[in-house]
């Protein structure tokens, strides 16, 4: 039990909680029977049928009301005496700026999505209040604490870039399943339901762009009074077929690769050629779109079955054929949803004939739904111990018990008999553009690129802001806000059509300039670099951030990987995984193939690690980073360095 | 397994979790029946785990009425003592956890479970313990050796900021993952009689300290004829006088056991809820690790201790003398 000292501090204790989902609901629970009494919690999202199992606050009959409230309303049940104030609402939004911060002694975070995390972290930076972060996935989970001056904050080590893959790779050279998914999801479905004034990289990359272009052009449009039938089999010909064919064609590609063999209708569906397949009508009684099924109306009952290139060839067309005759109104507005069973159908379909076309093994829908949702692995159990060491955690944030402050590891395989593990918290990076001041550096071309492109890529995709406003000197380039003067406005808009080097203020080589947030009362100072020419492959945006960020890697594929989590620190190695759930938090530690350039880590004093790779945290299959083992005998002692010793950072491994 | 499939209902409910441990190891879960007794805080968490993780059938015992003790770290009693009208503890957190996850089957025993017979222990897989005395310990761990069949036995205790969980899975075969193989993998666990038995100086030179600090609160408890967690500070000079003896019977430097952590452990009578939240979360993936043979277990004790923050998993175990040839790390034999 707490101690009488402990119980004083919880007792008067504010707290913040940011997220009522996984970690949420198992921390409110114990926030509630630690003693804690005044208690604010935000999450926007509502309650989900596949959250009830391990969202422990939550009935069925909830599903579809606001988390924070239903969260509120179960814990006041075992402790009606205390006081839980429930926001259902986005923590994004202007109404928790930083005075709502000010107001309280510490905050906890149990978010799922990376943004959203830089958000919090900037605001408990400016309203100077303790955040404790953390995120689960699977068996795995961490707790950091984040003090300003203190310990480094949220974003003083650069998270894991979200997994992209090079745009060749998807278009031509897939050999993982991930690959196809990628494709079918984001290039085939976008082409065929979604905006067609999209940008779509489906026909490129053959040895002769010019024939393929104009044959590309209007395949994807169903000719008038073509049958839907004939449709589809024309479609699943040029995808699987055709396009293979072209790219065939390049043999410079194929030289050190295994061909891929194209896919016809004909081949695979001979005796179907003729005769109707499935019944449209028959089976779809409901006018509902939502439970419109190709796997229903082909009978295929399970999800886990992986399906023959026949069934998925089946499931393809008449997927199809299902949204031409049952959801027409939406073609031309979807975007990919876990949650459309049809569009799952036909993003599994396509990934997996594709898949058989190049020779990678195929997968069934539970799976590739998973690939293609990013969907979050969760369990309650792994839940509630991370909320356990929260708490502990925010206990010791309220006592400001400083030495004892630790980041803890959730591991799922023991790391020198530990499953539990804590290390001392790292001090502020120096250069952190964050929480210190160190300016960044931009190389752009100045007289190519707009204020817009600045604005979407590096501003708001790279710095997270939400309200930005740009300053040259004293010169107002741009800024965001609601009460803004017309003329301001279309001044503001002007500019971001404009050229950078032709801007009032001309912004060129070796100008500073200011970026700031006003919500997050955040701003830090880029230096512009001018260069003429940047690789279309591996720098898309024709601009490359460095300072603080890695050069953000290739591709195209923007969609899947909205990395959410990203690790909160880096003590150890994180690992991204790229998730993009509803509710959970993911990030996760390990895999010591992540460790920032350079850094090593050495273990001391523990009989079971060795350096052949047995010991690393938790993925003993990818440390390859030496590790030294130290002899000590009362204390582990990891020391993180930059490998050569003397600016090496000792720390205590509890 | 017999190929029986999931229902679309379990497929839903369950879409993330068997993400992380697959169908097969949802289809034993939901075939398994699992025993609890001493609803306290760490026995709720660990119950909340398995409910929500979709196990067949769950019974608690726990005949004691709610007192205000019982309520300081028990989140299924709700606060209205309307409601109690008579019942024990183990029926209001029975009430509580059907309400958690419809398919599970929960329910209540009552009775004491030392003078229950193997026909009862039969009826289960999984049987947890906590709050009970070292005698009552092993003996329900006995009568669940004695089945034909295999029954996986667990102890957890919690005190102050620490938390202790033994277990015994008798001879059990599991596979893990290595590199992209898969491996079976057996394991040999100690009873609890045999494994407390194993000479302190035959241990291995750091086992944590919270491993003699429990034995010596157990023996304590046991010699004073005292109920599981009935100590206080007046009871610290006769904790450290059996300390002084046990030592010198195991040839154990006292430093060992720290006078403070003793101290702790004495002192406090009620459990610290965010230690309960760690050691049930530990308890219930270790439940769900044995049920579904997926995984390497713990063997066979695991300790946290909140003020240092570590989760250290300890093998007590008699040391074996066999060729270490045939033996991988900690005992595991390849098969
Ligand atoms: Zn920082």
């Amino acid at each position: 039990m707490a101690s009488q000292q402990q119980l004083c501090v919880i007792e008067g204790a504010k707290v913040l909680m940011v997220g009522a989902g996984g970690i949420g609901c198992e921390l409110l629970k114990t926030l509630a029977l630690s003693g804690f009494t005044n208690i604010h919690i935000i999450d926007m999202d509502t309650i989900e049928v596949s959250n009830l199992n391990r969202q422990f606050l939550f009935r069925k009959s909830h599903v579809g009301q606001s988390k924070a409230k239903v969260a509120r309303d179960a814990v006041l049940r075992f402790r009606p005496q205390i006081s839980i104030t429930p926001y259902h609402a986005n923590v994004k939004d202007s109404d928790f700026n930083v005075d709502f911060f000010k107001q309280f002694n510490v905050v906890l975070n149990g978010l799922d999505n990376l943004d959203a995390r830089r958000h919090v972290n900037r605001l408990c930076l400016a309203a100077d209040v303790p955040l404790v972060e953390s995120g689960t996935t699977g068996f795995l989970g961490q707790v950091t604490v984040h003090v300003k001056g203190k310990t480094e904050c949220y974003e003083c080590q650069p998270k894991p870039t979200p997994k992209t893959y090079p745009v060749c790779t998807i278009t031509s050279t897939p050999s993982k399943f991930v690959h196809c998914i990628v494709w079918a999801k984001d290039l085939l479905f976008a082409k065929m339901f979604g905006d067609k004034n999209q940008d779509n990289d489906l026909n490129v990359r053959s040895g002769d762009a010019s024939s393929s272009s104009e044959h590309a052009e209007d395949v994807f449009e169903r000719r008038k009074d073509e049958d839907i039938e004939q449709y589809g089999r024309r479609i699943y010909d040029h995808v699987f077929g055709y396009n293979i064919e072209v790219a065939l064609s390049n043999e410079e590609t194929w030289k050190n690769r295994n061909r891929p063999k194209p896919i016809y209708y004909r081949d695979i569906l001979p005796e179907e050629q003729s005769q109707q397949n499935g019944n449209v009508d028959k089976i779809c009684a409901t006018d509902d779109p939502s439970s419109v099924s190709a796997m229903i109306s082909l009978g295929l009952k399970n999800a886990q079955d992986v399906w023959s290139l026949i069934e998925n060839s089946r499931i393809f067309l008449e997927a199809l054929k299902l949204f031409f005759a049952k959801r027409e109104k939406e073609i031309g507005n979807l975007s990919f949803d876990k949650d459309d069973q049809l569009a799952v159908e036909f993003v599994t379909a396509a990934a997996n004939i594709r898949a058989a076309s190049f020779g990678i093994p195929l997968h069934s829908l539970f799976e590739a739904k998973g690939i293609a949702g990013n969907i979050v692995h969760a369990v309650a159990t792994t839940n509630a111990i991370i909320a356990g060491l929260i708490v502990i955690e925010a206990i010791k944030v309220l006592q400001s018990d400083t030495k004892n402050y630790r980041m803890t590891y959730c591991l799922e395989h023991p790391s020198r008999k530990m499953l539990l593990m804590p290390v001392e918290p790292f001090e502020p990076n120096k250069s952190c553009y964050v929480c210190s001041e160190t300016p960044l550096t931009l190389e752009v071309n100045t007289q190519r690129s707009k204020l817009r492109d600045f604005v979407d890529k590096i501003v708001k995709a790279k710095l997270g802001m939400n309200f930005p406003l740009v300053m040259h000197g004293a010169a107002l380039l741009y800024e965001v806000g609601d009460d803004l003067e017309e003329d301001m406005v279309a001044n503001y808009a002007a500019n971001l059509e404009k050229v950078l080097s032709e801007l009032p203020s001309p912004v060129t080589g070796g100008t500073m300039l200011t970026v700031e947030d006003l919500q997050q009362e955040f701003s830090c100072t880029i230096n512009i670099k001018h260069r003429e020419e940047f690789d279309e492959e591996k720098e898309p945006d024709g601009m490359l951030l460095s300072g603080w960020t890695q050069a953000s890697p290739v591709v195209k594929n923007e969609k899947a990987p909205i990395g959410n989590g990203g690790s909160t620190s880096n003590a150890l190695p994180a690992v991204q995984l790229d998730a993009e759930d509803d509710d959970e938090l993911e990030v996760l530690p390990v895999g010591t193939d992540t460790v920032p350039a350079g850094k090593k880590r050495k273990l001391a004093g523990s009989s079971n690690a060795t350096t052949s790779g047995t010991s690393s945290v938790a993925d003993e299959t990818r440390n390859h980073k030496t590790q030294e083992v130290l002899d000590d005998d009362d204390d582990d002692v990891v020391m993180l360095g930059d490998g050569n010793s003397d600016s090496s950072k000792k720390r205590k491994l509890l | 397994m017999d190929g029986e499939e999931l229902t679309e209902q379990e497929t839903a409910l369950y879409d993330r979790q068997i993400r992380v441990w697959g169908v097969d190891a949802q289809r034993r879960l939901s075939k398994a029946h699992i025993l609890v007794s001493g609803m306290k805080g760490t026995v709720v968490e660990f119950c909340k785990n398995i409910v929500l993780a979709g196990v067949g059938s769950l019974t608690l015992v726990d005949d004691r009425l709610v007192t205000e003790e019982a309520l300081s770290a028990n989140f299924l009693i709700p606060a209205d003592e309307s409601v109690y009208d008579g019942k024990s503890i183990a029926e209001l957190c029975c009430d509580s956890l059907k309400d958690f996850n419809p398919m599970v089957r929960v329910s209540v025993e009552r009775g004491d479970l030392t003078s229950f017979g193997g026909d009862f222990y039969n009826k289960f897989d999984v049987v947890v313990v906590s709050c009970c005395s070292l005698a009552a310990k092993k003996l329900i761990n006995e009568k669940c050796r004695k089945l034909s069949k295999r029954v996986a036995f667990y102890t957890v205790d919690c005190r102050d900021s620490c938390g202790e969980i033994f277990v015994d899975l008798q001879n059990y075969a599991y596979s893990k993952k290595k590199l992209d193989e898969t491996v079976e993998c057996r394991l040999q666990y100690p009873s609890f009689e045999e494994a407390i038995a194993v000479p302190w100086r035959a241990l291995p030179r750091k086992v944590s300290k919270l491993y003699f600090a429990m034995r010596v609160i157990e023996r304590f408890e046991q010699v004073e004829g005292r109920n599981p967690g009935e100590t206080s500070i007046a009871d610290l000079p006769g904790v450290l006088k059996l300390r002084k003896e046990l030592c010198e019977a195991h040839s154990l430097n006292e430093s060992q056991i720290p006078d403070a952590l003793l101290e702790r452990l004495v002192t406090a009578t009620r459990e610290f809820p965010p230690v309960c939240a760690v050691i049930g979360g530990i308890l219930g993936q270790e439940v769900i690790k044995a049920i579904s043979c997926k995984g390497e277990p713990l063997k066979n004790f695991f300790f946290f201790d909140a003020m240092d923050g570590k989760g250290i998993i300890e093998d007590i175990t008699k040391p074996v003398h066999l060729k270490p040839s045939s033996f991988g790390e900690r005992g595991v034999i390849s098969l």
